[in-house]
């Protein structure tokens, strides 16, 4: 499989354009389309109470794949977030299963608050699906969802979830209709790349996987951190640095019985790599669960910084701001002294 | 449970209004503030809609074939939990617990507190949303049960009112009748001083809606015109535009200026309690 690394020759890189909805797929990359509403139209099927609902991004979060399959269980809300998961509310509380899509940046920044009093206080059933997740668009800071995870995990009553590939969104879509209470997804949505099949990975609400084992480093990560991890422990390997992933696609809940023992392993610096401002995502959840626990390995944090993010073109601002695969392995080996 | 619309229920409905009214300075007295002008100015709505228009069940508030009624000013909740308990939904021995510890009426309305509450309220401009999702999801199950939502002339200043206004008139919400007390009185001062919403009626036509503006305190008007929009025939939302008096049935409260929060005197909520029975009996 192709990587951003092999696909982009050195010192030239092919810049995608700095595009609102640039795909985060690398050149060569093995991908799927849409694996969001195609999953979406495969749950419909045998539920009934299934609901697509959207504030004009239809198009844009995969949802006009369900749309077309059903029309009649659709709802345009219109341009409209606070209108959009207030209703969802309602149809949820009629029992109803609704799954709302829009932006991650509105959700969590404009409707925070009828998500808050009309779907997590009341529990309600309600699927919040959002596109363009940390930094996966270059189109500025109106568009760059760095804070979601922040927001969300503060929630209470929230389930979250950073998923990293297709796969893992095909596996996600069924598990969060079985779950009871509103859930927030991260949502890759296009040519969306395909990468843990490879693994034998299962996707299973809650839960932490140990993708790969290694003696050096454990990188604890989430979203499509987790496939730039992997990248680097390949990459990593070739410098005789052994790394193991621990890919965590639930934030909240956390798996907090499998994070703990990893991390308890000695001697494996424990580096927590997220696509998300480095205040109150993973990297804080993990710090959190590993002092309360008594757990003090070296730790280390991959994350967005603390600042509004520059427009720009993916490649160029990943690199910028540490979360491409090269500044992943670069970051690790200096950590390590190597 | 539906009485015919004709003026021989007004005087019950008058001690149906009353009775809401008396729970409520009761509710008030037992925290010494709250809401209370508020209360009082929509008693005569919630009356009728609860002892007129509405279908549903005391024994079983949670019935699938009920009406739904939405507070979306959460801060009336003193009101809601009146007109509930006259309702028969809870006992009125819980009037004692208003505000208190382990009660379930808090003193802002929420859904997972007390039976009879679709809703939590208490941040603003959420519940006709919230009724546009609940109206839609009727319609989904073929179901005859209306949508009802009060809100504050005050969540007018709310955006999200207004998204919610368009959809539901976009998706032909004919099984949704929002009722908004306008009583022109918000935190800061009157309602039409903080943001000027008139003309409310030109307003919500120009917007898809079957509109009525009543006297929300002439119970014979807020009759006929819960019944005007629960017959009227084209497939559109409904709205009650009702002009409403802060505390109604009680004089010293009607004349207060600052009456948005009302604090009162231990001695006086046997005075208002007093003025409120002379004024029924006159």
């Amino acid at each position: 499989m192709n990587t951003t690394v092999s696909a982009t020759p050195p010192g030239k890189p092919r810049l995608i354009t700095s595009a609102m909805i640039a795909s985060i797929a690398a050149e060569g990359q093995r991908t799927k389309s849409a694996p969001f509403g195609h999953a979406l139209v495969e749950l419909a099927r045998n539920r009934t109470d299934v609901i697509g609902m959207t504030a004009d991004l239809g198009k844009y979060t995969d949802l006009h794949i369900f749309a077309k399959a059903f029309p009649d269980r659709y709802y345009q809300m219109g341009m409209a977030e606070q209108l959009l998961f207030g209703a969802a509310s309602g149809l949820a509380a009629e029992g109803f299963t609704p799954f709302a899509t829009t932006y991650a940046v509105f959700a969590s920044r404009r409707a925070y608050d009828f998500i808050h009093q009309t779907i997590a206080e009341e529990d309600r059933n309600v699927k919040i699906v959002c596109a363009l997740p940390g930094l996966t668009s270059g189109y500025g800071p109106s568009h760059q969802a760095a804070e979601d995870l922040a927001l969300f995990r503060a929630m209470p009553n929230m389930t979250v979830i950073d998923p990293c590939d297709a796969h893992e969104i095909e596996q996600l879509v069924p598990a969060i209709a079985s779950h009871q209470g509103p859930a927030y997804v991260r949502l890759l949505r296009g040519q969306v790349p395909v990468v843990l099949d490879e693994y034998g990975y299962k996707f299973e609400l809650g839960k932490a996987a140990l993708i790969r084992e290694g003696g050096d480093v454990l990188i604890i990560s989430t979203g499509i951190m987790t496939m730039r991890a992997l990248e680097a422990a390949k990459e990593l390997a070739g410098d005789r640095v052994d790394a193991a992933v621990l890919h965590v696609p639930t934030i909240k809940p956390l798996d907090a019985e499998t994070i703990l023992r990893e991390a308890r392993k000695p001697g494996r610096l424990v580096v927590v790599a997220e696509n998300h401002t480095v205040i109150g995502g993973l990297g804080e959840a993990v710090a959190g669960l590993l002092m309360r626990s008594g757990v003090h390995p070296v730790f280390r944090q991959i994350a967005l910084p603390d600042e509004f993010l520059a427009a720009g073109a993916l490649p160029t601002l990943h690199d910028r701001y540490g979360i491409s695969t090269p500044e992943v392995s670069r970051q690790i080996k200096h950590w390590l002294g190597r | 449970m539906e009485m015919a619309p004709t003026i021989a229920n007004a005087p019950t409905l008058a001690k149906r209004a009353h009775n809401v009214r008396r729970n409520a300075l009761r509710m008030g007295e037992i925290q010494g503030q709250g809401y209370i002008a508020q209360a009082l100015d929509i008693a005569d709505v919630l009356a009728v809609a609860y002892f007129h228009a509405m279908h549903y069940r005391p024994e079983e508030p949670s019935w699938e074939g009920r009406d739904r009624f939405l507070l979306s000013n959460g801060h009336y909740a003193i009101a809601l939990y009146a007109a509930l308990i006259e309702a028969g939904v809870m006992p009125e021995a819980e009037l004692d617990t208003y505000g208190s510890d382990e009660s379930r009426l808090p003193m802002s309305g929420m859904a997972s507190y007390t039976p009879g509450m679709e809703m939590s309220g208490g941040s603003l401009g959420l519940g006709i949303s919230i009724a546009v999702g609940m109206a839609l999801g009727l319609k989904r199950k073929s179901s005859s049960a209306r949508v009802y939502t009060v809100f504050s002339d005050g969540e007018l200043d709310e955006g999200s009112v207004w998204e919610a206004i368009m959809s539901a008139a976009h998706h032909k919400l004919d099984n949704l009748i929002a009722i908004v007390d306008v009583n022109n009185q918000q935190a800061d001062g009157p309602s039409t001083e903080m943001m000027a919403f008139e003309p409310l009626v030109d307003k919500l036509n120009a917007f898809g809606w079957f509109v009525q503006r009543v006297d929300g305190n002439d119970l014979d008007a807020v009759v006929a015109a819960f019944d005007a929009a629960k017959s009227h025939a084209e497939a559109r939302p409904r709205i009650l535009v009702a002009d409403t008096l802060m505390g109604k049935g009680v004089p010293f409260l009607e004349q207060r200026e600052k009456n948005h929060f009302i604090r009162v005197e231990p001695h006086e909520w046997q005075l208002a309690l007093g003025a409120l029975e002379a004024g029924r009996q006159s």
